[in-house]
Parts: C-alpha cells; sequence; structure tokens
C-alpha cells in the first residue's frame, strides 16, 4: 500500500486525485464518558513486537553507543579533557534532551484535552483510513511522523489523536523554549516530548547525542519519532524551507543498512481557524514573541471562550524512504568506513534529502484542507489591493467564492465546502466565525480594518495591518493550489508585456528571499502540470504557433496574477528569475509546438 | 555426500587403519560399483605423465558418458530422488546416502505450509531429451580431422554435449526440465593427461576454436553456458578422465593430482593412504580440483585446512601462449605478485588447470559433531563473532537462521523406536518451555570437530562455554550431523520443489562481522518486497544461515524459492528477485561473492566490486595469455 517516490508528487491531473473520508473524533467525546476514556485500556500495536522501551534503558543505550563512545574520545582528544568528563557532559545533555513518556501524563492529557478540544472546535475531523495505513506502517518498519505546523495545539493534537485510536504514542521533538516552561515542559516531556537547542551548529558531542538518541529510537522501532520539517511554526501558513537535519538523521539507519526501510507518514493538519492567528501577525510585524510561560499559558485562558470552527487532520501515505531512495543513492558509499564513525553527508546525500523534504512538504500540502474562508480571504484581499474601499456587495462576494470554488476544485485543491448548505449560507457562516477580520456594512464586506478605537494612528496603522496580515495568512493556505499555474499566467503575461519594454533589471534584494520555499519550481514536471492546468480549464489553448489567452481565461488569469502579486512584490528577485525561466519555456514550448 | 560427514562420529580410537577402513566403507556406499583400488593410486605413481592405461570409464566414479550415472537436467545421481509415494508421504530413492531409503513424514506438511503447494498441483519435467531440440554442431572440419589423429577421444553425439552446456543454476535447469536446449558445444574432448590437453589447446589456437574447460559441471554462476554469440565452432574440454593422484609426498605433506579428479574420489584415494586435503565444498561430490582452483573455491572446514588459495603449493595450467608453473615447490615465495592468483578465479578465461600440488594432512583421529540452540539468530550470531574472535572455531560452524531450522526438522527421517519420539518431544518441551525459547525466533548452530581426542574434547567445552554466554543450549551430535548431511540432500530437493511449482537457489556473501545481522535482515525482507512487488501469488522463502567465520567477518548464504503458480514468466521474476537480492547484498556491504564466482551471472557488477583500474589488469592479463580469446566462456570480464 506504500506508494513509489513518484506518486509523492500528484498525479498530473490533480483531479483524479483520492482523498478518504473524514470521521469526527469530538462526536464520541461528546456522548460518552472523559474520565473513561482517559482511563481505559490502552494497548497499542508494536512494531515487530518491540515493547516500548523505558527511558533509563534508552538513556544507557544511547551512552554506550559506539558512535558516543567514538566521539566522547574524539572530543577529549581535541579539547585535552578526561574521558570521563566528557562522558558526564554527555550525560547531562541526554538528561536535559530526553522525553520520559508515562501513561498516566498521557491519560491525564487525555482527559484535559478533551475538556478543551470540546470548547474550542466544532469537530477534529480524521481520516480514518488513513489511521489504519499508519498502524499498519508502525507494525511494519520503524516510523517518522511528520506532521504539518501551523499551531502549538499541533503536537498535542498528534499524540491525543494516536491515544484514540490507540496507537503508540509518538516521541516528539520539540523547541527548548517549551522547557523553559515550568511544570508545563516537564509535562510535555512525560507525555512524549524530548528538547532540543534550536542552534548547536559547532557542538559536536550535541550533535552526536542527539542524533544517537533519535536513531536508537528509529532503529529499534520503540516507538514513532514525530517532528516539524518546517523546524518551527509557519507564521504566513506558507511553507518554510525545511530543516533537513532531523530528516537527515531519520533516514541514516536506512541509509546504513541499519534497517529495512523507514516510513514516513505526512500528516496534515489544517485549522479553521488559527489559535494563534493574531499573535502570528503581530510577530511578524516585529512585535517579539511572548516567551512561552507557564503564566502566558494562563493569560492565554480567554482564548477557551471562543468558536475556531473545525480541524481537519489527514493522515497521508505513508511514504518508503527505501523508495525514495531507490536509483538515487548508492548505498555502498556508507561500507568502507565504520559506521559508528560520523561522517558528513555527500553533495549526493545533501541533495537527496533536500528533494525528499520538498516532496513530503509538497504531500502535507496537499492534503491539506482548504475551509471555504481561505476562498473568501483571497478574493477580500485582492479586492483589497485593487482600491475601491467600500468592500465587495454580498452576493457578489458569494459569486464569486462559488467560481473560485470550481476553479480551485479543478486545480485539485482539497476543498471542504459545505454541498448541503447553500453558497450563501456558506459564506455567512464562515464570515461570522471569522469576525474578527471582517466587517460587514451596508450589505458589503470589507476587511475589518478600520476596526478598534485605536489611540494613536501608529497604533491604527498596526491593527490594520494585524488584520491583513492575518487574512494573508489564510490566503497563503491556499497558495500551492494556484502557485505553479499563477507563475505560467505571470509568464504570459510577461511575455505579452515584455514585446513592449524591456525592463527586467532588478536590483532589489530582500531579505526574506530564502525563506520563499518554492526554488524546485524551474523544474519541467511543474511547468508541464501548469500548463496542463490552464489548458484543462481552458483558460489557455497551445496553438500551432503560440499560447492564446481565452475569451473566458481572462479572469482566470487575472485572479492567478493577483494570487502572486503580493509576492511578486515581496520576492522581486527570486519570482522574476523564475516567471523569465518558466517564459522561456513558454517560448520554447511555442516553439517546439 | 561427502566422505567425512557420513564417517561414524563416534570413532575414538588412535589406529588410522581402523579409521581409514571405516570411512571407505562408508564411502563406498556414494559409489555404484566397487572401486579397483590399487590400479589408480599406483599406475599413477609410478608413471605420472606417461600412464596411458585407464581410459574407460572402469572404476572411476565419473564416466566418460555422465548420462549413465546422472540426471541430465537434476542435481546429480539418477537413483536418487525426493518423491512422493503412493501414501502421499515424502520419500528420499536410492541408497547412496545415509537419508536414502527413508520417510520423511513432515516434508509435506512443510511444503503445503511454507510455499501453499498442492499435491494435486505438478509441474513435471520433460522425461526425456529429444535430440531434435539440440542444435546439429557446427564443426570445424580441419581441427577435427587433426584431433582425430591425437587419438584423443571426443564426441559430437547430443546428449554428451547438452550435459557440458549448463551449470546448476536455477534457469538452467529450468529450461532443461521444459526440454529446451539453447546454444551447447559443437564437440566434447576427453583428455587423458597434461599432454593432450597441451595438444588440444594447441588445435584450437591453430584453428580457431573456441574452448571452454568443463569439470564437475556443478557452477552456478552460468560459468558454462555457451556464449550465444559465438560463431565458432565450441568445444567443450572435459577433464573428468584427468583424475588420477600421481604422488603423494609424505615427508612434505603434499600431494600431487591431476585436475580432473572429483572431491569425493580425492579424499577416498588419499584416506587409504591415511591422509585428507580437508577441502569438502559442499559440491564435493561432483565438483573438480581444477574447478576449484579457477573458481577459488572454499571447503567446510577451511578454518583447519584452509581455503584452496591456502592449499595450493603449484599449479599447471595451459594457455594459448603455452604452460604457466612455478619452479619450485617452497613454501611461500616473494617473486612479484603471486601467478597462482592469475590463475586462482580466472573461471575458465585463461586456459585450463591440469596438474595441482596440494597440501595434505594425516587424517583426524577424532570427529565430534555438535549443536547449539540459541533463543534468536541475534545471539547465534554474537556467539560466532566471539568464536571468531578467540580464534577458536571448530573445524567448521555454521549458524542456520529458524526458516532454517524448521526446513531440517521437515527432513527428519520417520523415527522407528516409540523412544526416540518420546525423546525428541522431551527436548522440544525443554527447549521451548523451560528454557523459554520460542519456537519462531530459535536458531540452531551445527558444528564439527576434528584433531587429536583430548584436543577435541577440549575444545568442544571451550566452544560450548562460549556459546553459553550468549544463551545457547547444546543440543546434540545428532542434531549437528543432519545439519552437514542436509548440505548435500537440499540441492536434490529443489528438484522435488519443481515438480511442484516451487522454484529456489541460493547465493552466498562474505561480509564484516558489524553487518552480518543487518545485511540478513534487509536482503530477506528485500526477497519477500520483490516476490510481492513482482506478482508472486505466494509468501516466499527467504532464509540464510553464515557458513564460514572469519577474522573480520563471515560468509552467509541465502537460501530463497516460492511457488510460481499464477505466473506467465516464472524464470525471469525469479532473475530479477535474484537480481535485486545481490543489489541488496551490495548495498549492505557485502562481496559479490565468498566463493560461487563471477561466472557470466554477476558480471555486470564487476567493474564495480573491483575498480576500473582492477578490471584493465584483469584485460591486460587476458589479452597477453590468449588473445584470440580461445578460452571464450566469457566469464568474469
Amino acid at each position: 500500500q506504500r506508494m513509489a517516490c513518484g506518486d509523492v508528487y500528484s498525479q498530473r491531473d490533480p483531479m483524479l486525485k483520492k482523498r478518504d473520508d473524514f470521521e469526527d473524533v469530538l462526536e464520541e467525546r461528546r456522548n460518552s464518558s472523559d474520565l473513561r476514556y482517559a482511563l481505559r485500556c490502552y494497548t497499542p500495536v508494536l512494531y515487530k513486537g518491540v515493547p516500548p522501551c523505558k527511558s533509563s534503558m534508552l538513556k544507557s543505550m544511547v551512552l554506550q553507543s559506539d558512535q558516543l563512545h567514538y566521539v566522547i574520545s574524539q572530543v577529549s582528544k581535541e579539547t585535552g579533557r578526561k574521558t570521563d568528563e566528557v562522558q558526564e557532559e554527555a550525560s547531562a545533555i541526554l538528561d536535559e534532551m530526553a522525553h520520559c513518556q508515562q501513561l498516566s501524563t498521557v491519560r491525564f492529557f487525555a482527559f484535559t484535552l478533551s475538556k478543551v478540544f470540546k470548547s474550542l472546535f466544532r469537530s477534529i475531523c480524521v481520516n480514518e483510513e488513513g489511521i489504519q495505513r499508519l498502524q499498519q506502517a508502525i507494525q511494519e518498519h520503524p516510523v517518522v511522523l511528520l506532521p504539518s505546523h501551523r499551531s502549538y495545539m499541533d503536537f498535542l493534537l498528534m499524540s491525543y489523536l494516536l491515544y484514540t485510536y490507540d496507537l503508540t504514542l509518538p516521541v516528539i521533538a520539540a523547541g527548548m523554549d517549551f522547557m523553559g516552561m515550568k511544570f508545563v515542559g516537564e509535562m510535555l516531556r512525560m507525555s512524549g516530548a524530548f528538547f532540543i537547542r534550536r542552534s548547536f551548529g559547532g557542538d559536536k558531542l550535541y550533535w552526536a547525542v542527539f542524533s544517537e538518541y533519535v536513531k536508537t529510537m528509529l532503529k529499534n522501532g520503540f516507538a514513532p519519532v514525530e517532528f516539524f520539517l518546517e523546524g518551527t511554526r509557519s507564521r504566513t501558513s506558507k511553507s518554510l524551507t525545511p530543516k533537513l537535519g532531523l530528516l537527515n538523521i531519520a533516514m541514516d539507519p536506512f541509509l546504513k543498512g541499519e534497517v529495512f526501510d523507514v516510513s514516513v507518514v505526512p500528516v496534515s493538519i489544517s485549522y479553521e481557524r488559527i489559535l494563534e492567528e493574531t499573535l502570528y501577525a503581530r510577530e511578524l510585524l516585529g512585535i517579539p514573541k511572548p516567551k512561552e510561560s507557564t503564566s502566558g499559558l494562563f493569560k492565554a485562558r480567554k482564548v477557551l471562550s471562543e468558536d475556531y470552527g473545525s480541524i481537519h487532520v489527514y493522515f497521508g501515505q505513508p511514504v518508503s524512504v527505501r523508495s525514495l531512495a531507490e536509483g538515487r543513492v548508492n548505498r555502498r558509499q556508507f561500507n568502507l568506513v565504520p559506521r559508528h564513525i560520523p561522517g558528513k553527508p555527500g553533495e549526493d546525500i545533501h541533495s537527496f534529502v533536500n528533494d525528499s523534504a520538498y516532496k513530503l512538504v509538497r504531500a502535507q500540502e496537499e492534503n491539506m484542507v482548504l475551509k471555504p474562508w481561505v476562498l473568501l480571504a483571497s478574493l477580500l484581499l485582492q479586492n483589497q489591493a485593487a482600491g475601491p474601499k467600500e468592500g465587495l456587495p454580498l452576493d457578489e462576494l458569494t459569486a464569486q467564492a462559488v467560481w473560485l470554488r470550481d476553479l480551485s476544485r479543478q486545480y485539485g485543491a482539497f476543498l471542504h465546502w459545505p454541498d448541503q448548505m447553500t453558497p450563501s449560507e456558506v459564506v455567512s457562516s464562515s464570515l461570522s466565525l471569522h469576525r474578527g477580520l471582517v466587517r460587514i456594512c451596508e450589505g458589503k464586506v470589507q476587511l475589518a480594518v478600520e476596526q478598534g478605537l485605536a489611540a494613536t494612528p501608529e497604533e491604527k496603522l498596526l491593527n490594520q495591518a494585524v488584520i491583513v496580515l492575518s487574512c494573508a495568512s489564510y490566503r497563503n493556505q491556499a497558495l500551492h493550489v494556484f502557485l505553479r499555474p499563477a507563475l505560467l499566467a505571470s509568464a504570459i503575461h510577461t511575455a505579452s508585456s515584455t514585446q513592449k519594454r524591456k525592463t527586467h533589471t532588478h536590483t532589489h534584494t530582500h531579505t526574506h528571499t530564502h525563506r520563499f520555499f518554492h526554488t524546485l519550481l524551474c523544474a519541467p514536471q511543474d511547468f508541464e502540470e501548469a500548463s496542463y492546468l490552464l489548458v484543462k480549464t481552458g483558460a489557455v489553448q497551445v496553438s500551432q504557433q503560440e499560447v492564446v489567452v481565452t475569451e473566458g481565461g481572462h479572469r482566470t488569469l487575472a485572479f492567478l496574477i493577483a494570487m502572486l502579486d503580493p509576492f511578486l512584490q515581496g520576492y522581486q528577485v527570486r519570482v522574476g528569475c523564475v516567471t523569465r525561466v518558466v517564459y522561456r519555456r513558454v517560448v520554447v514550448c511555442t516553439l517546439i509546438s | 555426500m561427502n566422505a567425512a560427514m557420513a564417517s561414524n562420529s563416534s570413532g575414538g580410537g588412535s589406529d588410522r587403519q581402523r579409521i581409514a577402513q571405516q570411512r571407505l566403507r562408508i564411502i563406498a556406499g556414494h559409489l555404484r560399483r566397487p572401486v579397483d583400488v590399487d590400479s589408480t593410486i599406483l599406475a599413477a605413481e609410478c608413471k605420472a605423465q606417461d600412464s596411458k592405461t585407464d581410459v574407460s570409464s572402469e572404476g572411476k566414479t565419473v564416466p566418460r558418458r555422465r548420462q549413465e550415472i546422472m540426471k541430465w537436467n537434476g542435481w546429480g545421481y539418477s537413483d536418487t530422488k525426493f518423491l512422493f509415494n503412493k501414501k502421499g508421504q515424502a520419500e528420499f530413492t536410492g541408497k547412496r546416502y545415509k537419508l536414502s531409503g527413508m520417510i520423511m513424514p513432515a516434508l509435506k506438511d512443510w511444503l503445503e505450509d511454507t510455499f501453499g503447494t498442492n499435491l494435486q498441483h505438478k509441474s513435471p519435467a520433460t522425461p526425456i531429451l529429444t535430440s531434435s531440440a539440440v542444435q546439429p554442431p557446427t564443426l570445424n572440419e580441419a581441427f577435427v580431422e587433426e584431433l582425430k589423429s591425437t587419438g584423443i577421444p571426443f564426441s559430437h553425439d547430443a546428449e554428451d554435449r547438452v550435459f557440458r552446456a549448463h551449470g546448476h543454476c536455477l534457469h538452467e535447469i529450468f529450461a532443461l526440465r521444459e526440454g529446451k536446449v539453447g546454444r551447447v558445444p559443437d564437440l566434447v574432448v576427453w583428455p587423458n593427461c597434461h599432454n593432450d590437453v597441451v595438444r588440444i589447446v594447441e588445435l584450437a589456437c591453430k584453428h580457431n576454436v573456441c574452448l571452454i574447460p568443463y569439470g564437475g559441471g556443478t557452477s552456478v554462476s552460468s560459468g558454462l553456458e555457451c556464449p550465444p554469440e559465438e560463431t565458432r565452432s565450441i568445444v567443450s574440454l572435459d577433464t573428468s578422465q584427468m583424475s588420477r593422484i600421481l604422488w603423494i609426498d609424505e615427508k612434505n605433506l603434499t600431494a600431487h593430482m591431476e585436475a580432473g579428479i572429483v572431491g569425493q574420489d580425492l579424499e577416498r584415494l588419499l584416506n587409504e593412504s591415511g591422509y585428507c586435503t580437508g577441502h569438502e565444498p559442499d559440491s564435493m561430490e561432483f565438483s573438480s580440483l581444477g574447478g576449484w582452483v579457477a573458481t577459488r573455491a572454499s571447503g567446510m572446514k577451511k578454518n583447519i585446512y584452509g581455503n584452496i588459495e591456502d592449499l595450493v603449493i603449484r599449479v599447471k595450467m595451459v594457455t594459448p601462449q603455452g604452460v604457466i608453473e612455478k619452479s619450485c615447490l617452497g613454501p611461500r615465495m616473494s617473486t612479484g605478485p603471486d601467478i597462482h592468483h592469475f590463475i586462482m578465479g580466472s573461471e575458465g578465461t585463461l586456459g585450463v588447470v591440469t596438474e595441482v600440488t596440494m597440501k595434505i594432512r594425516p587424517m583426524p583421529e577424532y570427529q565430534k559433531y555438535g549443536s547449539v540452540v540459541f533463543p534468536n539468530f541475534e545471539q547465534g550470531v554474537a556467539c560466532l563473532r566471539e568464536v571468531a574472535k578467540q580464534r577458536c572455531a571448530p573445524a567448521s560452524i555454521r549458524l542456520m537462521d529458524n526458516e532454517q531450522f524448521k526446513f531440517g526438522h521437515a527432513l527428519k527421517p520417520q523415527v522407528s523406536s516409540m523412544f526416540t519420539s518420546f525423546l525428541d518431544g522431551l527436548k522440544t518441551f525443554y527447549i521451548t518451555k523451560f528454557k523459554g525459547f520460542d519456537p519462531n525466533c530459535l536458531c540452531v548452530a551445527t558444528l564439527l570437530f576434528e584433531g587429536h581426542r583430548e584436543k577435541v574434547l577440549q575444545h568442544e567445552k571451550q566452544v560450548y562455554d562460549i556459546a553459553a554466554q550468549f544463551g545457547g543450549l547444546a543440543a546434540g551430535e545428532d542434531n549437528g550431523q543432519r545439519g552437514y548431511m542436509l548440505t548435500f540432500v537440499i540441492a536434490y530437493l529443489r528438484d522435488l520443489g519443481m515438480d511442484y511449482y516451487v522454484i529456489g537457489e541460493s547465493f552466498e556473501t562474505s561480509v564484516p562481522w558489524d553487518r552480518v545481522l543487518d545485511i540478513c535482515r534487509n536482503v530477506k525482507l528485500r526477497i519477500i518486497q520483490e516476490c510481492k512487488d513482482k506478482g508472486v501469488q505466494f509468501q516466499p522463502l527467504a532464509s540464510c544461515r553464515a557458513t564460514q567465520t572469519y577474522d573480520s567477518g563471515a560468509c552467509v548464504y541465502f537460501y530463497f524459492a516460492f511457488n510460481y503458480r499464477g505466473l506467465s514468466d516464472p524464470v525471469h521474476v525469479f532473475e530479477e528477485v535474484e537480481h535485486a537480492a545481490r543489489e541488496e547484498i551490495l548495498a549492505n556491504g557485502g562481496s559479490l561473492s565468498h566463493h560461487h564466482g563471477v561466472g557470466k551471472l554477476r558480471k555486470e557488477w564487476m567493474r564495480e566490486a573491483v575498480s576500473n583500474v582492477g578490471m584493465g589488469m584483469l584485460k591486460s592479463v587476458k589479452d597477453y595469455v590468449d588473445p584470440n580469446n580461445i578460452f571464450g566462456n566469457r566469464n568474469l570480464l
């Protein structure tokens, strides 16, 4: 059932993609006792029947490993410190890092989170077929769970779901910031989190302890290892450049033949309304992130009283690292040096891990459920940018939303549009859930930028920006659906305008350029996919000589270009260069055909 | 079945003569007719090169017409095979082996459970070779004329040619069972001595004929397959009639033999004089001394006696450029790269090995089998590693995985007495219930000790003590002996499987100690996964064992078989899976081959195995020695 690496990408026609149905896990929680649920018999299936490992056992396995011994003696030689001393440091690092999962704590969370989730969310929908696939994968191979990361909630939610479905609880790589939270840090540790420093670039010993810790858990199949490929929560809902370190470590046991295979399971968690929506926007504007603290957590209690809609969690197809590596990596290179000697991964391994990471992020994105609000936010932002400030009439917004719904479905978006409701019901229910961000005035809808009583003009401006950025963050959830066709649309647009003027020397640089993650866009399959979609939806026609925009296609193209517009401004250099490449392809393609 | 294995382990006396007698008696069981003992050795000793007496097949294990005693489309002797009798019980026919004539009640269930076979679904072989299936020979008339004048016997009979066109790879046997015959040699010649070979090679060079040396025909690397693209006349040079021991030197403990002698004859004849070589590859009933040299063979008891490269003192090989040999019998020399290493492993691409001087040893005073049960394969490997570390490996030590352990059980013959069956039950109870071994995890190591009685007993204790540290329990001599016996019987079993839609093969590698477990697990899983991916309808058997220990690693054997019902091209699927398994071996740090050789089956990986320069070196040797590719079997390079 595991898919080959080629299938990690969408098939050529995303419409054909088959997705599972969802079940709401909260439904049962609303109808039966949370306490009984928290105390019920928990007997997960195990990898090859390997029972979970006591944390003290795990620690001693790590400390006694050849890998760590080697690095310890290396460090001691280099620094002139005694081996015992270095050994103790390693042991201290491990104590700081290691999880100590306890079922009692898990049960406590199961109980509390049931209460919290029920009050925050209307439903938590999970694809149960994905759960079954995961269960199968856990029995066969060591598993790495890769959830998308949009909220603090993610990893608690993940553990909660695995507990609910009687699956082995994961151990989770968490940032050290959490450990700073008194008591809560320890609670998280006892629920299965282990803590890693945000940066430890040159620290050989730290790296050795850390990688050996992760590999020991994986190799022995004690528990699924969970981490966030994006490393940190995405504040803008765009996927961030994947952090490769952990993925590299997770793939290492396979590459070195220590396990037959590793299953990587991308998990897409989509929130209808993100708990931290305005917080993120403020952070983006340079207001420092509040330090994770227990008191802060309690202050955040007020979020409990609000309605955050529903959550969709999609457990994707397990991806076999073995099939990802098939034909890409020559594993024989690892046979000539003892495996306990750490070595820098070569160029080929680096690019393999990198490509795999992008594939996995794409697999995550593809199964992100989009809510109608995402489409509304896109439309409202475009309208806002276009100029007139009085907003869109509600019925026009509804009509546009229906048009966009159909377009995005054709592009393969995983849209959760309640078909049993009329479009206007859907729109007004969405708007009411996000009433903090929109305003309806005299039947016209616009972003709530004028809202609030601001003391100073600066604060007023800030509030406006927060609203816009929050909406943009929702719009970005749909970005991956439109990105490829949008780039092609821009290229077509550029192609028709460059005949008049030739100005494409951009000297402007942007510090955020590197965060714009889709560097793969120049890949031929992306171009093909984009042109296929545009042609299929009738937006353009490719004739013998040229690419022609059809009558009805102008609307689509205008929308797509506007979708990309904020990024063209933000990332002129990168996108300019990408569109030129795509533009060249259009020309080449035209010439060939 | 080899001599040492069949011998009774209880021979404890120091009387060498008595042991020799005893061994002889057992060996006699392998042979079709009684042997005229004194003629061969003595004649050879007096008149080494010139003796031309014994040209007929009389008194030889391997006659010129192999078809008289051997199967044309399966393994081994015609009179020996597994079959299901009228009662549906598995039976091993013939009289040659210890298992011969016995009934194995558990085999049927094992086959059904392991492969999903059904006695109703048979896939019988074509019974007779039809000569029309064989292409008429392409003869080089001038060569044949001159050959006639030398008096060296030859034949272009279809059966003779087909016999020499294959080894024992699965695809070769499968094709024969279907009555399909590809390119075969056009002529078979039987030289009788070194000088005959010199003459044949000269003639072949003169008339540009392709020569393919043939020893025992046990190749499992497609080494004997005739290259289909070869347009010249192909002559199979069968060394089987060059099988004399020319002299034995008791002062230096060496013996000089013709290279066509097969393993069982070599041991038998040396045993008569109280000696042995101790070289016992699993194929020793049929494989020849020349073949061992040409493929770098390895024997089961190499821990005491060494592999072929440790045993050989001097080799004579006839090449198109003349004869290559060393000028003395010194035990070691520093005279540049050892020219023997161009010969050993040359796989018939450079010339024909005609004579070999080899180390011999006095026959061991005492032999004892043994076995140890481990709770799991991991513990067993750890024990073998420790034994190797302490350099106290017995003559042979092999570790079978759980699947092979079960397979061994399936081959247990019917027990005659209630008592034995009660005892077996008790043992099983002790190991699984009392000691808590999981019958689906436990594995068994088989041991063979050889030497002076006291030392053997001491050695045995040392090994069992180490085993105990890894949770091993001594499991008796019988289990050990049966384990070794299976080695010789398993090849016959493949033919039975093929009667019921099961095809299989074994292949080997060598690997550093730290990767033994990883390679065993990964290769087995790869086989299972590939079978599934390739549409095999039934769960395959993937099993392995560690058969040799070295200071820095081990030799690992894999067994793989599956039920091919429902597949349109089973051999193709089989080859794809085998190919994938070899890829997996290489990816996990295993060698391309430990002792089977490269042949044509593994040629594609050769360059990577030895590097470009290494390949160039070998090619330049070939270019010098055989510029016209007279030895054109196209193995190796």
